[in-house]
């Protein structure tokens, strides 16, 4: 265990020197929140059906999406995609030890240190000036740390299943390219999901996506009530553990591929 | 010079095409990137539109626009905007040149750095967003009740002109601020991913504050409300007269000319401080 | 009228001193302290048509800021500079279009494609008329031997192999005046010869102007009718390399192999440079003391088995100079 949590810390620390880049997109994620607010009230000016979501719910849901933008699993691990451009992931995949392991907690913490870098002034921000709600108790308050937790695993699990794809060159690239717009549809970062017509409705909740923004923003402000925690948490699971194994199984088929052509 | 202004511009538009075939056919060499590229950025268009066309649903209208005529400022700023990303790319790596040193073999050159840099390269992978662009688009001419008269047609082909020049200003701005600093503003990126958001939907359903700053600092209204209300047939809702309308593509390429005065500036300034 | 007429040419920088520490960052970017370096203090020279001149200097002496001054990339702070009929900074696009630049650290040419498309690009910005182009691209590729590397894409080519065709490359226009800023450097040994080679036919059998910057004193030794030193922003020698010879130190080798180690030479008129073993390098001033005279007192006094004499490298006459100027 010890071993993740080197891997994990080390990359995490060297992520947080890169407090320039994470201040400059500070501006840009404003701009970008201001833009999706003010597009959300002319929509809610404009017409007098009641919706899914009030409009000050979907103003804290932006902000929330603004702050933790950098959970999105966007990249493939920037090292190990270089070293498979290179060739140099050969020697990697020989080694001894749990491979996989090392790259999920990599890609856990290629997540988590540029959000927190991110999340908390943009949170104090929105919350002093630009309309961000706290959570609607503090019961969802706890469950909506919870299920980020969760959000953040899930995105890691899928950043490394993404980083792996790539040892499948002509596949893997294209999954690597196609996957951030899958991400930010699914995941509700473009529109909040229970936007999307009722026929979407079934779709979205089965894929693991939303778990990442739409369900955690929903819990925090209430309208996902305790009663359904349960079921979201073991769909959840499921689909961690599928996409964990997935990961493993196919990165250990690319170990045997190398292994039996000579290395 | 005594040489003619035709001869130097067919003598430029042909080192332009040189250039650009030869930045083709590197890109071409890899035609597999190119297709997954293009088939994502089609992608990722197609989702944002989905999107709207959601939320048209939900809502009905966005404040008496139609999802039809979000469509029409849609489709102009996308065509628009990859035209000039692809057209651009030179300016938009330009600090790369600036940090690397080699801006000074531009300046070697017998040519205007102007041109040198705006032929560097053709960015083929945008067309992508260019074809999702003229989907959406063709679509919103086809579905919306106005009566396209060939003027309209005209107007509309203008419009893309005036917007590939306003785009392609504010990326020679954005090269130009490399000769005063090293480090990337992230205005800048503000500023040119900015305008292609916002200028998807009509000006008007932003705050006051914010349509000025896209209506007099960069002109995007020059590309959206101003010249759709005419072709909309909209004309006396909002506060532009017909002759604004008309002659709103002008001011995209009064900006860009002048960004490259500025430019000229910023090279002045290069060699009189040295790298 | 010379062809290159350089008068009291001053150029200042102004640096950005960057402040140490995350203070000092802050600070930084609120007011800024700026260090002025004089690069050039009031450099003058003039160079005829057809000459080749070494141009050397310690780094930081202002090579590089009167090279580019010269080719018209800078604008100084005061002098005059009529280079081929032209102020270099003034008509930039017209004065260009005369000179070559070869950067030895540097290539002009396309990373990703093969030389030849690069050839042909620098054609077309230049200007160059088909048929004048064609005959110049083939007679630098007989030249410099660079028929196998053509179609090779520039990136995969070695450092040899690339100077030669950033060689070619600077002449595509038939410039009458080439400037070289480190040609050799990074080079093997054969490559060198043949750049050195080339430089020289060039500048004899075609008349073009040489302006040579290098570290390296064997280009100069090979190449160099006359050498400007600068140090400081100052010139501080202009003229032939005998001239330099003579002003710094009027000085010999006298390089004996001995019959046995470890001998101590003494003699009024000489200075013990160096000891190896049996080999001895002395030093004297031919002016004192007439070479043949020296000879028979050492090998009188000594058991010599073989020995030579010699000019000083150049590097300790420039080390000298440099010194001086300090």
């Amino acid at each position: 265990m010890s071993g993740y949590a080197a891997v994990f810390s080390a990359r995490f620390r060297m992520l947080l020197q890169y407090r320039a880049a994470a201040l400059a997109g500070f501006g840009t994620q404003l701009f970008w929140g201001l833009i999706r607010v003010m597009i959300f009230e002319a929509f809610f000016a404009s017409s007098s059906h009641a919706q899914p979501m009030r409009l000050d719910e979907t103003i804290t849901y932006i902000w929330l999406g603004q702050a933790l933008f950098a959970l999105l699993p966007f990249r493939t691990d920037p090292d190990v995609s270089q070293m498979i451009r290179t060739g140099s992931v050969a020697y990697e995949l020989v080694r001894p030890v749990d491979l996989y392991g090392f790259w999920y907690a990599r890609a856990v913490a290629d997540r988590v240190a540029p959000t927190v870098l991110r999340a908390i002034p943009m949170m104090i921000v929105a919350w002093l000036f630009l309309g961000l709600r706290p959570p609607a108790s503090w019961e969802c308050g706890v469950a909506w740390g919870i299920a980020t937790v969760g959000a953040v695993l899930m995105s890691g699990a899928i950043t490394a299943l993404m980083t792996i794809s790539l040892l499948w060159t002509m596949a893997g690239d294209g999954i690597a390219r196609l996957m951030p717009t899958i991400v930010l549809f699914f995941s509700g970062m473009l529109v909040p999901l229970v936007f999307l017509p009722a026929s979407f409705q079934p779709i979205v909740d089965a894929l693991p996506f939303r778990d990442i923004i739409d369900v955690p923003f929903r819990i925090y402000m209430g309208h996902l009530p305790p009663s359904q925690w349960p079921a979201l948490l073991a769909q959840e699971g499921i689909w961690l553990a599928v996409l964990i194994g997935l990961g493993r199984w196919f990165l250990s088929r690319s170990m045997r591929r190398l292994v039996v052509q000579g290395g | 010079m005594a040489e003619p202004i035709w001869n130097r511009f067919a003598d430029a538009v042909r080192l332009y095409a040189q250039y650009s075939g030869v930045s083709l056919r590197a890109q071409m060499q890899y035609k597999f990137s190119f297709f997954i590229m293009s088939l994502a950025q089609l992608l990722a268009t197609a989702t944002e539109f989905l999107g709207i066309w959601a939320l048209f649903g939900r809502f009905g209208s966005l404040k008496g626009w139609t999802l039809a005529e979000v469509g029409l400022f849609y489709g102009l700023i996308g065509v628009t905007f990859a035209i000039a990303d692809a057209l651009a790319r030179g300016f938009d790596t330009f600090s790369e040149l600036v940090k690397s040193g080699d801006f000074d073999r531009i300046l070697l050159r017998p040519r205007s750095t102007a041109l040198q840099i705006s032929a560097r390269d053709l960015l083929l992978t945008r067309v992508g967003r260019l074809v999702q662009g003229i989907a959406v688009l063709g679509w919103a001419i086809h579905s919306l009740p106005v009566l396209w008269t060939l003027p309209k047609l005209a107007l509309i082909a203008a419009v893309i002109a005036g917007g590939v020049a306003l785009f392609y200003g504010i990326f020679v701005l954005q090269a130009t601020l490399s000769f005063w600093t090293i480090e990337t503003l992230e205005i800048m990126n503000v500023v040119t991913y900015g305008s292609t958001e916002a200028g998807q939907y009509p000006l008007t359903i932003y705050r006051p504050w914010f349509r000025a700053f896209f209506t007099f600092v960069v002109p995007v209204a020059s590309i959206n409300v101003i010249p759709a209300n005419l072709l909309l047939d909209r004309i006396g809702t909002s506060g532009w007269p017909a002759i604004c309308a008309w002659s709103s593509p002008l001011v995209g390429f009064i900006f860009l000319a002048a960004s490259l005065q500025l430019w000229r500036c910023g090279v002045g300034k290069y060699t009189s401080t040295g790298s | 009228m010379p062809q290159i007429l350089v008068e009291n040419l001053v150029k200042t920088f102004r640096i950005a001193e960057r402040q140490p520490g995350i203070g000092g960052a802050i600070k930084g970017l609120v007011s800024r302290r700026y260090r002025t370096v004089k690069a050039l203090d009031g450099i003058s020279f003039s160079l005829e048509a057809g000459e080749l001149v070494g141009y050397i200097g310690p780094n930081g002496a202002g090579k590089s800021t009167t090279v580019k001054a010269l080719s018209g990339i800078l604008v100084p702070d005061s002098g005059k500079c009529v280079v081929l009929g032209h102020v270099p900074w003034k008509d930039r696009q017209a004065y260009v279009a005369q000179i070559g630049v070869v950067f030895g650290q540097r290539t002009q040419l396309w990373w990703d494609l093969p030389v030849v498309e690069s050839f042909d690009l620098l054609r077309a910005i230049y200007r160059v008329p088909q048929p004048q182009y064609a005959a110049k691209r083939d007679e630098l590729i007989a030249l410099l031997n660079l028929e196998p590397l053509l179609d090779v894409p520039v990136r995969q080519l070695s450092l040899g192999q690339r100077m030669r065709c950033d060689l070619a490359a600077a002449l595509i226009h038939s410039p009458s005046l080439l400037f070289l800023d480190e040609p050799t450097i990074g080079l093997d040994a054969v490559s060198k010869l043949a750049v050195r080679d080339f430089v020289r036919r060039l500048n004899r059998d075609d008349g073009v102007t040489v302006i040579l910057t290098t570290h390296d004193m064997d280009d100069i030794e090979a190449l160099c009718s006359r050498l400007i030193v600068i140090g400081g922003g100052h010139i501080l020698s202009d003229g032939t390399l005998d001239d330099l010879r003579n002003r710094v130190a009027r000085q010999r080798w006298l390089i004996l192999d001995l019959a046995q180690a470890g001998v101590v030479v003494e003699d009024p008129d000489i200075t013990v440079i160096a000891q190896d073993g049996s080999r001895v390098t002395l030093a004297f001033d031919p002016a004192m003391v007439p070479p043949a005279a020296l000879i028979s007192r050492i090998t009188a006094k000594y058991e010599v088995q073989d020995l030579f004499v010699q000019n000083p490298p150049i590097e300790t006459i420039i080390a000298r100079l440099y010194g001086e100027a300090q």
